[in-house]
This record gives structure tokens, sequence and C-alpha cells, in this order.
């Protein structure tokens, strides 16, 4: 059963949230000692929220539209009184005093929240590997990772343990998770949804976003938490546009270019072209013209991104020093507590790219490393700009492969760098992507294909991913 | 001139320029909507983002860009699109461990203020940015070297903040007592901050370089922190730029520094070098969009603007023969728009002047008719000088006119028979003293007019004019 369906059954006092958390939390005892998607399960908020949807059908009243739903939230928005960690030691112990603007807005619409995913800590990785707290394994094959940094958002969603998730998208944290996991998952225009609560990596790339099991289903929760945040203020004034209503409209007269700079990238493998390929012919036999395009600049994202993200998370996590919550690691005097600290609190990738980042933001080395990749981001933008004149939409890999075993890439940031090639430039483009899963790579696993669009184009890329998604193998 | 002797750098001049950070007088703080209040119980004004708990974000406060306008206006910068930036430093009392600041593109640039004498100091720029919490060092001596422990009050963490920096165009610290004095009633005048020194709600940094009398290339120049008072200021220059003459006379040369002022010892000491100074690693802040007034919000601003002290002192100045230090006092305790009134009324300029600064409080203030009436009674010699001061007195406390006060007294004017009548008497009764009068040199004179006049105020209940009396004095000594 879909979100859509729960939430209909549930208005419509046909089936009880209760009941649906009830079924939910038995799958969630069953797998997830296995499978590691949760930090921590909210048994008890998850259960008084489902009763209390039972009594607003019960009194007449309208939930809302995602009415009994059950949502799992990546483990770094924040939750009144509920632990939130991303997923590091430097959190321990800390519980925030408020709910991120999207977890209200849930709260709003009816959903029932059933815990905190597992992530790269501080969503800083493409396997879930680097957590405090131990890896989270991909359902489908649990030697396997399940992408990251948002596994287990991804996951959560794959095995059933919710219909629905959230994650949040830097560099392609939501997006090759889906991929990598069978699900969709959708990284909207920056500004789209409120970060008001997101605990920051890197802040002018960070995006909250969907996971679901289909497209309709990430559309309603794109509706449901996208809007202006005044708390937020690079959150976009206008109005969103609508995504559900559309989504059925088809892709006649669509024109969809095939990125040719991400499909010829280092590491793509071949059986994900192939699917690439294949989701390009489907789009055109429901009417779109599809040909190639190029957006040369898209292959300088990756090192770009590797200098602005660890630019950002250098300052964004400078708080993180023992004085005012989470782990302290006491010493003689305060700048040895804070060295203490975060040398006990952050985990190596953390402490790399702070490294990396303050590094790309010292004096003398500013204009050649975070002024230099200012301009290609810049230069980015005006390649998508020009391939946007000839095409509404872009398609392409969205992971160069299935999902790999566990700790076959911890060994070699680099390799493990790589797996966002793709995903990267719409995050420093600030535009919308989607991951939709087409059919298994020749391993058995599930293969994501990448929709690219200019800002605030949600609605075609919904719509070419039903195509997609209704075509799939 | 200042209460401290300058000291004398025979053959060296003094470059200073100063560096004056403002709290805001907003309601709220810089980004958030917790009360910006001083004084407060501690961390009693804090909120997630004030805190910068995690996944917390700032929202900027529309009145501190006012207030800030303003005061840019005030100092005629112009108004420029700008950008926030993050300038990052580890310190337990900034909750981020980075302040909000503006960094290459301030709000307000290139402006000027001019003091009262005429001094011109350029003005290089007035930014926005955020106060950090204030942190109490326990135990010790009540430095962070030797406390126990140390307690932090977040409450002023995210107040808002201009720093307003001169260019070095100031050569004595008498022109940073003023520009800093200057600054403070612009800030008064305008109601951007109450600008109190000792509370911190108005902090100056001294930058100070000392060259020989002549040279025109700068010299190396130490910032001077931990002054609370204007009284510090001037002490706190004087002593470092007598330190650095020093130190180049003995052929030692200027270390590029930060150094504190210790009020009691009155003298500055390192507090960090140049070496040890952090590499902030400002970037654009990504939280915050770019701020970009219209014109049409700097045209509200400049409307608003009310007259600033300089101009008001050259109304002044305009309207009569004023020292620039009188028009200064004037301006200050706000006196200058009823002395110009009365004179435009017609009332006698020096008379008008003279009242209102000798013999009306700073705080104390009357219609500019009834000042009008006072001196035309004056002016007329219907009133001594002695009896105008009485009668504004008790205006200033009372509020009735000028007229009922003097005629419930009894001053009236004296006809110049019953005077002339007063002095001879006075003549009469003292012979002794009128001979020495008569014979004495001027100095001799001199000392014997003043006692004739007490003579005659005494036997007129000080209704005489005392000049009519000296007049006649050297009429009957021929």
């Amino acid at each position: 059963m879909n979100a859509r369906d729960v939430a209909a059954a549930v208005r419509a006092g046909e089936r009880s949230a209760v009941a649906e958390l009830d079924e939910r939390l038995a799958t969630i005892d069953e797998r997830d000692g296995e499978i590691h998607a949760f930090n921590h399960v909210m048994v008890d908020e998850a259960r008084a929220a489902a009763a209390a949807v039972d009594r607003q059908v019960a009194d007449g009243e309208d939930p809302g539209p995602l009415a009994g739903v059950t949502v799992a939230l990546k483990d770094n928005m924040c939750t009144r009184g509920v632990p939130t960690t991303c997923s590091s030691e430097i959190l321990d112990g800390w519980r925030p005093p408020y709910d991120a603007t999207v977890v209200q807005r849930l709260a709003a619409a009816g959903a029932v929240i059933v815990g905190k995913t597992n992530l790269d800590e501080f969503a800083m990785g493409s396997s879930t590997e680097n957590s405090a707290f131990g890896p989270t394994r991909n359902p489908h094959d649990t030697s396997r990772v399940p992408g990251g940094s948002s596994g287990g958002s991804a996951a959560s969603v794959a095995a059933g343990f919710t219909s629905i998730a959230l994650g949040s998208d830097t560099g392609g944290s939501i997006r090759q998770p889906a991929a990598l996991c069978g699900v969709v998952g959708m990284k909207p225009t920056y500004g789209a949804v409120s970060r008001y609560g997101l605990m920051a990596f890197a802040s002018s790339l960070d995006q909250i976003g969907p996971f679901a099991a289909d497209v309709g289903d990430a559309a309603v929760l794109l509706e449901v938490i996208s809007g202006h945040d005044p708390l937020d203020s690079t959150s976009l004034p206008d109005a969103p546009p609508a995504v559900a209503a559309t989504l059925g409209d088809g892709v006649e007269g669509m024109r969809v270019g095939i990125v040719d700079e991400l499909v010829s990238a280092e590491g793509i493998a071949a059986d994900v072209l192939r699917r690439v390929e294949e989701a390009g012919e489907a789009l055109a036999a429901a009417g779109a013209t599809v040909e190639s395009a190029s957006v040369p600049a898209a292959v300088y994202g990756l090192s770009a991104y590797y200098l602005i993200a660890p630019a950002e998370a250098s300052s964004n996590l400078a708080r993180y020093d023992g004085v005012r919550y989470g782990l302290r690691v006491d010493a003689e005097d305060t700048a040895a507590m804070n060295t203490a600290t975060r040398t006990a609190g952050f985990g190596d990738e953390v402490k790399r790219r702070i490294m990396l980042g303050t590094y790309a933001l010292s004096a003398g080395y500013y204009d050649a490393y975070y002024g230099k990749a200012q301009k290609v981001r810049t230069l980015i933008i005006e390649d998508f700009a020009a391939a946007y004149e000839r095409f509404d939409v872009l398609l392409s890999p969205t992971a160069p492969g299935t999902a790999f075993e566990l700790g076959a890439k911890t060994a070699d940031p680099l390799t493990m760098y790589l797996n966002d090639v793709c995903t990267i430039p719409s995050n420093l483009a600030g535009q919308p992507a989607l991951s939709v899963p087409f059919g298994p790579g020749d391993d058995g696993l599930p293969v994501g294909v990448q929709v690219l669009g200019p800002a605030r184009s949600e609605p075609a890329l919904f719509r070419a991913a039903a195509v997609i998604e209704e075509a799939a193998p | 001139m200042s209460d401290e002797t300058a000291t004398d750098l025979d053959g060296w001049e003094m470059v200073i320029g100063l560096e004056v950070h403002v709290e805001l007088a907003t309601a709220t703080k810089l980004f958030c909507s917790c009360p910006n209040t001083f004084g407060d119980e501690p961390n009693t004004n804090v909120c997630p983002t004030c805190l910068g708990l995690p996944g917390s974000l700032p929202v900027l406060n529309e009145q501190a860009v006012a207030f800030a306008m303003t005061l840019g206006r005030a100092l005629h910068c112009t108004v420029e699109p700008s950008v926030f930036a993050r300038k990052n430093y580890f310190y337990p009392d900034m909750p981020k461990d980075y302040q909000v600041s503006q960094y290459d593109l301030p709000t307000n640039v290139d402006g000027h203020m001019d003091l009262p004498g005429g001094v011109h100091i350029g003005i290089e720029r007035a930014h926005i940015e955020e106060d950090t919490g204030k942190s109490t060092h326990v135990g010790g001596g009540g430095r962070i070297h030797d406390a126990a422990h140390s307690l932090v009050d977040y409450n002023r963490a995210g107040v808002p903040l201009v720093e307003v920096v001169s260019r070095p165009d100031m050569r004595t610290s008498d022109d940073a007592r003023a520009y800093a004095a200057e600054l403070r009633q612009i800030l008064l005048a305008t109601g951007v901050s109450d600008a109190r020194m000792e509370e911190g709600s108005m902090r100056v940094d001294a930058n100070v370089s000392v060259r020989r009398t002549g040279d025109t290339a700068l010299g190396t120049r130490c910032e001077v922190k931990n002054l609370n008072s204007l009284r510090s200021l001037g002490r706190a220059i004087e002593h470092e730029a007598r330190r650095q003459v020093d130190l180049v006379e003995a052929g030692a040369s200027i270390r590029q520094e930060t150094r504190h002022w210790n009020e009691d010892t009155g003298r500055t000491s390192t507090l960090r070098t140049k070496e040890e100074a952090e590499d902030y690693r400002y970037f654009p802040e990504p939280d915050l969009v770019p701020l970009e007034p219209d014109a049409a919000w700097v045209a509200e601003i400049d409307a608003a603007l009310p007259a600033l002290p300089a101009d008001r002192r050259a109304a002044l100045a305009a309207a009569a023969a004023v020292t620039d230090a009188d028009a200064a006092l004037l301006v200050q305790r706000g006196q200058d728009g009823l002395a110009i009134e009365a004179i435009a009324a017609g009332a006698d300029p020096p008379r008008v002047l003279a009242r209102v600064e000798n013999d009306l409080a700073a705080d104390q203030t009357l219609e500019a008719a009834a000042l009008v009436e006072l001196i035309g009674m004056e002016t007329a010699g219907e009133l001594t000088a002695t009896q105008a001061k009485q009668v504004l007195a008790d205006m200033a406390e009372s509020g009735r006119s000028a007229a009922e006060i003097a005629a419930e007294r009894g001053f009236e004017a004296m006809a110049s028979g019953d005077l002339e009548a007063a002095v001879d008497q006075a003549i009469a009764d003292n012979t002794d003293e009128w001979g020495r009068f008569c014979a004495g040199d001027d100095k001799e004179r001199g000392k014997l007019t003043g006692f004739f006049v007490g003579q005659v105020m005494r036997a007129t209940q000080g209704q005489a004019d005392g000049k009519a009396v000296t007049a006649l004095l050297r009429q009957r000594a021929g």
C-alpha cells in the first residue's frame, strides 16, 4: 500500500493510523537489527501521533494529506526533545529544544514520524558507513551499502519500515541512496524547502527532499514540505508549483537531453548507461524528443564541490566545541578542551573535510581554491542555462553503478567521492533533480535514472519520472 | 582641551584612527526576535538562533538595517549593496564560533565627520555585525589567564552592532576625544544608540602610530583596546604615542600588535602580536542573502534624519557670533534651537547666548517667546544683568513670564535721577575711598569701582545697573 492509499484509507476511516504504525513497527522489529536504518525509533511519540490522527478522523476532522502515513527523518533534522545526532559522537546527549520546519509541516499534514535514520556523520559520505553508530545495510542485499549520506532514510522506505522518508541532499545524498536502494529520491530547487532545523553541512548546497516508494508519493510529500518559511532567509518567497496534479500529464512534446559529459564520465558502468538510454527511449515512445545534450562544465563539479562544501562545513561545524552542548572532553584550558572534544567527537571523514575547508579558506589560498571553485560554480550555472534553452529536462545516470559491498570504497576517499559525479552539478546550480528506479542492473540490484531540470521545474521532472517509472523493466 | 596634559612629542606627530562599535537601540536582536536589552538575568534573552544551536538560521532585522543606514547617512556615507560574511574564530562567548559581519562589501562607505572647530575626519566604512556574548572569569585576577572557571552570558550574543571605522585623520588625542564625543552626539540625535561607553554600548578602539613631523608615510600602528571613557581614550593615546616615540628614538622599531589599556596603571600592554593574530577565513555567509537597499529606502532614511550636530552648530554660528566651544556646548545641551529662535525673533544675540549658556541648566529649556521678552527687558534697561539672571532662573522653574516675576520682585528700572542720587550718597558716605578713587591709577580705580558698585547695589537692593554706576563714578571723578 503506497502512502496515498494509506492516507486515503485513514481519512476515510477505513484504516486506523495506529494499526498502520503497528505493522510498520513490527517490520522494524523484525529487520532493523540487521539493516540498521534507524538511530532512534520514536515508539512512544509515534504511537501518540497515530492515536491523535485516529481521534481527528473520529471527530470528523481531516488530519491532512499524509494522514496516518509513516515517515522517517534523517537524523540531522531537529526534533524537539528527541535525540538528534547527525550520527556523530559530538552530539552525545543533545536533545533539540525545537522542531525543524519540515517536522512541523509533516505533523500538520497528519504524518506519523517513526524515527530518526542513520547517515554518514554530518551527511559527509556516500555509503552511510561513516556513522559513529555503525553502517546501514542495503535491504536488497545486506552485504552492500545503501548509498549515502541519507542511507538510513532510503533503506527505511526500501525495507517498508516507513511509507516515506526525508533526506538531505548536499551533493547527491538523497538521489544516490535512492538509486542504490531502488526508491524514488528527489532534491528540490534550492530554497523550495526550509532548511530551518536542518543541521548544516554546506548551507549553500543543502536541501531537504523526499524519499518514496513511487513517484506519486514523492510528489505528495514534496508538496507537504515545500513553501516559504520566514525563518529561512534563503527560502524562496513565491508559492511552489503544484506537482501531484500534473503528474500524469505525460511528456508529449517535452524536449529531453541526455547529458553527454555525465554519461561519458569516468567510471560509469555499462549496465547503468544502458538503462539511461532505455529510459530515454521510453520518454521518446511517450512523445518526447530525446537528443544528446552538452553541459561542458559539469565535469568540474566534483572538484568545485570538494572545495565549497568543506569550506562551508569547516565553519558550520565550528560550533561543536564542547562549550554549550553535546560531548565535552575536559582539558587544561578552553582551547585544549575544544581540541580534545573535537578530536574525540568527530570521525575521520568529518575531520578530513574540516581540514580541507579550513585550508581552502585560509589567507593566501582563498582566491586559488574557494574563489576559483565559486567561478566554476558560475560556469556550471551558465552551461545549464544554455542547455535549458534547448531542453526542458536532462537525463543522466544517478550513480556510476549499483550498490557496492561494505568496505569496498572506504580505503580510498577519492573513489568514494566519484559516486557523486552525476548528482553534484544540480546542487552547485541550485536546481532540482530526482532519481527514479529503472530496472535492475546486471547484478540484479536497482539502478536509478536521474532527471534534471532548471529551478522550479519540479512539475516537468515529476511528469518525466512518472513515464520512466511506468516503463521500468 | 583635555584634562590630561598633552604629551610633548617634540618633532613627532601622532596619527590616530578610531574603530567604534555601537550597539543599535533596536527592540530585538540582529538575527532573531529575542529582546535587545541590557542588564537582564543572564541567559534569559536567548533562543536557538542566538545560541547558535544546530539547525538554527539567521533572519535579518530590518530595523537594525534602517538604524545602520541612518548612522551611515548621518556620517555622509554612501549606502552600497552589501554582503554578510562569516569571521571564523573559536571563542566561548561566540555561540557559532564565527561572527556574522560585513567584510569586503559593507553597507556604508566613504563618509566624513566635521568636528567642532572644523577638523575633517574621513569615515572609511560603517558596517553591520552581531555582538558576542559576555564572559566573566571567576577566580584569580578576573582575567582569563588565571581564572578558575568562566561563565558566559549569551544575552548580548546577536545584539546588532555597527562598527564605524575612521580614516587615520586625527593628529591629537583631543581630535580623538572630539571625534568620539561627536559620534556620540550623532548617535543620540538620531536615536540609533544610547551610546553609553561605560555600559559598553559604544566601544572605542584606537589605532595609534607616530611619525616625524613632516613625514607623509604612516608608521607601524598599534591598536589599543579597553577604552571605557573619553578620558581613557585620551590618556591611552597619549601614553601609547609616547611609548612609540621612546622606542623609535632608542633605535628600536614598533611591532604591529593589539594592546590593552590599563586604567589603573595608566599604561598599555601587549594583548597579541600580529603573528598571533587569527586568520579569520572570511567567506560570504550562505545563510543570508545580499542586502540591497533600494534608492527609495535610502531616500526615506534621509528624509527622516534629524538636524545633525555639525549643521546645528553652523546654524547657530550663522545666527550669532559664537565661539566653536560655545556652539558645541549649546548643541550638546540641545539649547541651540532656543537661542536661534530667540535671535530670529529680534532678541540681542550676545545677551541670548550669555543667558542660555550661563544661566540655564543643561536640562532646562523654555519657550523662545518667553526668553525674547526677558532679553528685551534687559536690553531696554528695565532689568539689570543680575536681575535678568534671577528672573530667568525663576522662569525656568515656574514657567511664569519675565514681566510677572520682575513685578513681583519689584525689579523695576530705576529712574536715572534715583541712580544718580544713590551714587552721590555712596560717595558722600565714603569720602576716604572716593579720594583714593579720584587720585588713583587705573588699577586702583578698578578696585574701588567694585567697592562703590557694591555700595550702590546694597543701597538699591540690586536694582542698579552696574555699568551705569561705573559710568557715573567716572563722570563724577572728572
